[in-house]
Order: C-alpha cells, then structure tokens, then sequence
C-alpha cells in the first residue's frame, strides 16, 4: 500500500516533469499510470508485480516476441479469457486465464502499461485501437 | 580514527544486544485448560492446549495422509483450490519461498488443503504440484470429503470457507504454523510477502525450541 502511494507520488512527479512534452508523450504517461492501477487490481496476484508469472501455472508477461506478434489479439484475451495450450517464452502452458469485465479503455491502459513494462518495449494502445481489435475477437 | 572506532564498537555492541534479546519463544495458540493430576503423592497442574484434531486425507501421489503422519513434524497448513484465480496464486508464490527454504529439512512439512475437492482430484492436485515446480513429500496437496476439510480448518482457527450466492469459494490466505505437539503457534497473511518471511523466521525459532514431552 505504502510501495502505491510513493509510486504514485513518483509518477505524479514524472508527469510533471515531461508536462511540456508533446500531446503524444503526455498520452502515453496517463495511459501508462493508469494502467499500472488496472493491473495491480486486476492481474498483479496471478501475473505477478515484476510480470514474472508463477512457476509453470501462469506465463509470465516478459514475452516481448509475443505480445508484439499478437498484439492485434491482447485485447480480446483480457476481455474473454484465454483457455487451452500457449507457447510462451519457449515453454508450454495449459490453464484458463478467466475473463475481465474492464472497458476499453481500461483494457488500453492496461495493455499500455504491461507492453511498456518488464523489459518489454512498444508503443502506446489507444481506447480506438482496442475497441477495433475487440470488434474482430473472435 | 578514534570516532570510527568508538562508531564500530557502538554499532557492535547494539548488534551483540540485539542478538541476545533474539531468544523469542513463540505465543501458543487456541484454548487451554488446567489439569491438576497427582504425581508421586504432589498435586501438579499442568496446562492442556488445544491441538489439531485427528484427520485422514490424500495426497498428490494418492497416498493416504492422517494427522498420524505429522507426528513430531513442524508444519504449515493453508486452504486453496488450483482454480482459484485470486489471492492463491499470490499465496503459492510466496509458499515456493518457505519451500525453498526448507524443503531439505527433515521434520519439515507443508499441507495445502484443497477446498474444491470435486475439482481437485489427485491427478489435478499432481499436476498442480508438478507445474508449481514442487517434487518430494516436503510438500503436500490434500484432497478429501469436503466437509472434513472444512470442519478442519475450524481448529486451524481459520474462518470456515464459506461459498457466497456465485458459488465461489471465499477463504481467507492464511498459513498456519503447527508445532510438533500439534498446537497452533502462529498465523500469518500469505498473501503478504513480508508476513511470509517473518514465517520462515518463525520456524527457525520454533526449530530451535527444545523438545517437549509429548502429552497424549
């Protein structure tokens, strides 16, 4: 709780600095921030704080390669669940993750926040973009 | 120079302080009651605590567990099911760390109670284990009558696991510390990293206690 507050005192002191970034950075901060949020209620317990996974049970989300070949699909994993075999970071898991009942755009911030985190590089998801690639789940 | 000395012996003599006031014994849980009974012509009163219950389950490898098999063994006891998407996957990470730590030790165990034992059958409990990396009898998964498990986890102190209007299963993370004469010894929230490692501390403790009698 007390690691919550002085990493949101820390990113509050983030936004200030790079508040005369671009309109585009300034997206990306509030997206990233409040993803972190999302996760933490939503995905920390299973996924872990560092994204590591648990053991064989749950994949970790360090997976760059992953996340950036099906990051058309992300959206509709966190919403619907996942269920049966995924290959991730050269190993096999077979579970169910359960589904979400988040919006898109907590579904955007989330998204943003984990493929920005853990090693793992991309650019921002907007609200627009996920309810697209919600659109096409199948 | 000199201050830095006097600063060394300062800081060694606050840790030789530290160090002795070290010797913790840990609370004993649970009711108790007096017994007077007569020894050798003297009346003596002996205090009775309450222990953990006689039980009988399976585990992972489908062999048979009772209470008899944690005989003269420190343990800790928890409640979860391997479909549980919540606080279980948080409280297993943070047992790996207990396991870790003593899964070379003799007289150590774990026993990880499944409250959904109409899903967890031994191959799923097994499998479960399997994934969690966990190999040998230092850790146990536990599958057996429902209700046994539940009128159990009474005596561990637990709040009963109660199923809500959804059918989901609310239970709350404890682990429980038994000692080897079977009494409730702590109580921690394993979903919290830093109760989980004042645990491991506590079972150092409890492994440097001196044996007792044990009183049938």
């Amino acid at each position: 709780m007390k690691l919550r507050i002085v990493i949101s005192l820390l990113l509050s002191g983030l936004v200030l600095i790079i508040s005369c970034q671009s309109e585009d950075d300034l997206e990306f901060t509030r997206y990233y921030s409040n993803g972190m949020v999302v996760y933490q209620s939503k995905c920390q317990n299973c996924h872990g704080a560092k994204g590591e996974g648990l053991q064989s049970l749950i994949p970790p989300l360090t997976d760059s390669v992953y996340l950036k070949t099906n990051k058309a699909t992300l959206a509709c994993g966190i919403k619907y669940g996942l269920k049966g075999k995924i290959n991730i970071a050269q190993k096999l898991f077979e579970g169910q993750m359960p589904a979400t009942d988040i919006t898109a755009v907590e579904i955007a911030e989330v998204l943003t926040y984990v493929t920005n985190s853990f090693g793992n590089k991309m650019s921002v998801f907007t609200a627009q973009q996920v309810s697209n690639d919600l659109a096409k789940c199948k | 120079m000199r201050k830095l000395i006097t600063v060394v012996v300062l800081i060694w003599l606050y840790g030789a302080c530290k160090f002795n006031g070290d010797k913790k014994v840990l609370p004993i849980y649970g009711n108790r009651q007096p017994v007077t009974k007569t020894v050798n012509g003297q009346i003596v009163t002996d205090t009775v605590y309450q222990t953990i219950p006689a039980f009988k389950f399976i585990n992972q490898y489908g062999d048979s567990i009772s209470n008899k098999s944690l005989d003269g063994k420190i343990y800790v006891a928890d409640f979860f099911f391997t479909t549980c998407p919540s606080i279980c996957p948080i409280m297993h990470r943070n047992m790996l760390d207990v396991y870790n730590t003593f899964k070379n030790t003799p007289d150590f165990k774990i026993i990880s109670h499944t409250i959904d034992p109409k899903h967890d059958s031994v191959p799923v409990l097994k499998q479960y284990a399997d994934k969690l990396g966990v190999t040998g009898n230092t850790w146990w998964f536990l599958q057996g009558k429902k209700d046994d498990t539940y009128k159990l986890s009474e005596s561990y102190l637990v709040r009963k696991p109660q199923e809500d209007a959804k059918q989901v299963f609310i239970h709350d993370g404890s682990f429980l510390l038994i000692d080897k004469q079977k009494r409730v010894r702590g109580a921690y929230d394993g979903t919290d990293p830093k109760q989980v490692s004042q645990l491991i501390t506590d079972i150092k403790t409890l492994q440097a206690e001196p044996d007792e009698i044990t009183v049938k």
